[in-house]
């Protein structure tokens, strides 16, 4: 579960994030929209402390990840990310990036972090890419690698900044399928995306960002069909 | 008067083992410079791109003076200055590693640096995204992919420590230079045998350039 109340962040005078306040519920599969520039990356990266809000709370499961106290590697290590552009580590194998992480944060054994990183790869159907470096591979392998990596740390939540809008659009869907296969696991997702589509599909709520402030926060049925606000209604024309 | 061309090379092939002797010498001087020049230019690399403002502080003033004074007289400070403080003597090739290290530390922090900013940004994100621990993210993530951009550029310093070391002629190491440099004397003619020198550095920099484009070479493979 992810709780926000009340999230603001500034760069400098430049204020990005308003006051955002909302819940995601365990399970929950929520689809973040909205213009260039609103502030929908902001958000998903104060999730995880990549930006430190300037005021507000989040809470990750209990615990207040806020709070000075906490240790903000503990709660990176239960919270994924995937990137636009994917970022994998170049110099290491698709299963060494697999690997990495746990063996060197959790103190997971190396035969059982490499069994536990195959089994990802098939599940994201690249097992016969283990040994392979990231750039011999298409842009949708790499996203996809990149997304076994991050549940390769087990998290409870994961994170998603546009994992398709880098790729051809021949590649999109077998990132989306992957996607879609994580939410059924009863994974905790926040995806920010422009697919509209999967949206509508996969999400179980729709959060609409406009200029720093969460404009509408309502299930892709009420949001895609009648959106509130003026904004949501023009943002919608745009899109679709 | 005659100005006719009057050189006799016949007469120093007998000196040459004696110059290529200086060849080990040079070499052992510029390969431990360099290692000490990396060691130092890897921690002063880290001090500049790090929070702590002591430690930046710290390594760009380093850098600085490094680049700013003569290598010839840090050379001599470190041979005939050190002991006065320290109170006790440091032989030629000590100083000269020492002096030359401390040198190349200041131009290869930079080069680090600069290889290190280069990384993608992402790649520092992902990495504490994964909840990875500053210190094995430069280890194992960062600099891993810096060294690769900066191989050419680290070659390069080499190549220069290997030239440059031929200042430790002024403190008395028995390099190719002060070899080639006695032997003139014994002859009353220097142009021959420092023409031989020369010959042995050209070599010598022709050998490490392409000893650098082979690893580069590979380097690229990898990718
Ligand atoms: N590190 C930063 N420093 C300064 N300004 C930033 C920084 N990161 C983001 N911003 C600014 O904050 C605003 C919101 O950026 P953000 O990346 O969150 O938008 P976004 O909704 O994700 O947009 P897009 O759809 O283009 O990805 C933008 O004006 C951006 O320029
Ligand atoms: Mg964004």
């Amino acid at each position: 579960m992810i709780k926000v109340v009340d999230l603001h962040k500034s760069f400098g005078k430049l204020q990005v994030l308003k006051g955002i306040t909302t819940t995601i519920a365990q399970g929950e599969v929520v689809a973040i929209i909205g213009p260039s520039g609103s502030g929908k990356s902001t958000f998903l990266r104060c999730l995880n402390l990549l930006e430190e809000p300037t005021k507000g709370k989040i809470w990750i499961g209990d615990q207040e990840i806020t709070n000075r106290k906490t240790d903000i590697m503990k709660v990176r290590q239960n919270v994924g990310m995937v990137f636009q552009h994917f970022h994998l580590f170049p110099h290491m194998t698709v299963l060494e990036n697999l690997t990495y992480a746990p063996m060197k944060v959790k103190g997971i054994a190396k035969a059982e972090a490499e069994a536990k990183g195959m089994e990802l790869l098939r599940k994201v159907g690249l097992a016969e890419k283990a040994n392979e470096y990231p750039n011999r591979l298409s842009g949708g392998q790499k996203q996809r690698v990149a997304i076994a990596r991050a549940l390769a740390m087990s998290p409870e939540v994961m994170l998603f900044d546009e994992p398709t809008s880098a790729l051809d659009p021949e590649m999109v869907k077998e990132v989306l399928e992957v996607m879609k296969s994580l939410a059924h696991t009863g994974m905790t997702m926040a995806i920010v995306t422009h697919e509209m589509g999967f949206a509508r599909e996969v999400a179980d709520r729709v959060l609409f960002l406009d200029g720093g402030q969460l404009v509408e926060d309502a299930p892709p049925s009420e949001f895609f069909a009648a959106p509130k606000s003026k904004r949501a209604q023009e943002f919608l024309e745009k899109m679709l | 008067m005659g100005f006719g061309v009057n050189l006799n090379f016949s007469q120093f092939v007998p000196s040459i083992p004696f110059i290529l002797e200086g060849v080990l010498v040079t070499l052992k001087i510029v390969a431990l410079a360099a290692l000490l020049g990396f060691a130092l230019g890897v921690i002063l690399a880290l001090f500049k791109i790090g929070r702590m403002k002591v430690l930046t502080w710290f390594a760009d003033a380093y850098t600085s003076v490094f680049r700013g004074t003569p290598l010839v007289l840090q050379l001599m400070i470190i041979y005939f200055g050190l002991p006065q403080i320290i109170g006790f003597e440091i032989e030629a090739f000590p100083a000269a590693v020492i002096a030359f290290g401390l040198n190349s530390a200041a131009y290869i922090s930079e080069i680090i640096r600069a290889g290190i900013m280069a990384v993608d940004k992402g790649q520092r994100e992902a990495a504490m995204a994964l909840g990875i621990p500053y210190k094995s993210m430069m280890r194992d993530i960062i600099l891993p992919q810096a060294f690769k951009n900066i191989l050419p550029a680290l070659v390069n310093e080499f190549i220069t420590l290997t030239k440059e070391s031929a200042v430790v002629t002024v403190i008395g190491a028995m390099d190719i230079m002060r070899r080639a440099y006695i032997v003139g004397g014994e002859k009353y003619a220097f142009f021959e045998p420092l023409l031989i020198a020369g010959v042995i550095y050209y070599i010598l920099v022709m050998i490490l350039t392409l000893l650098g484009k082979a690893v580069e070479g590979r380097m690229r493979k990898s990718d």
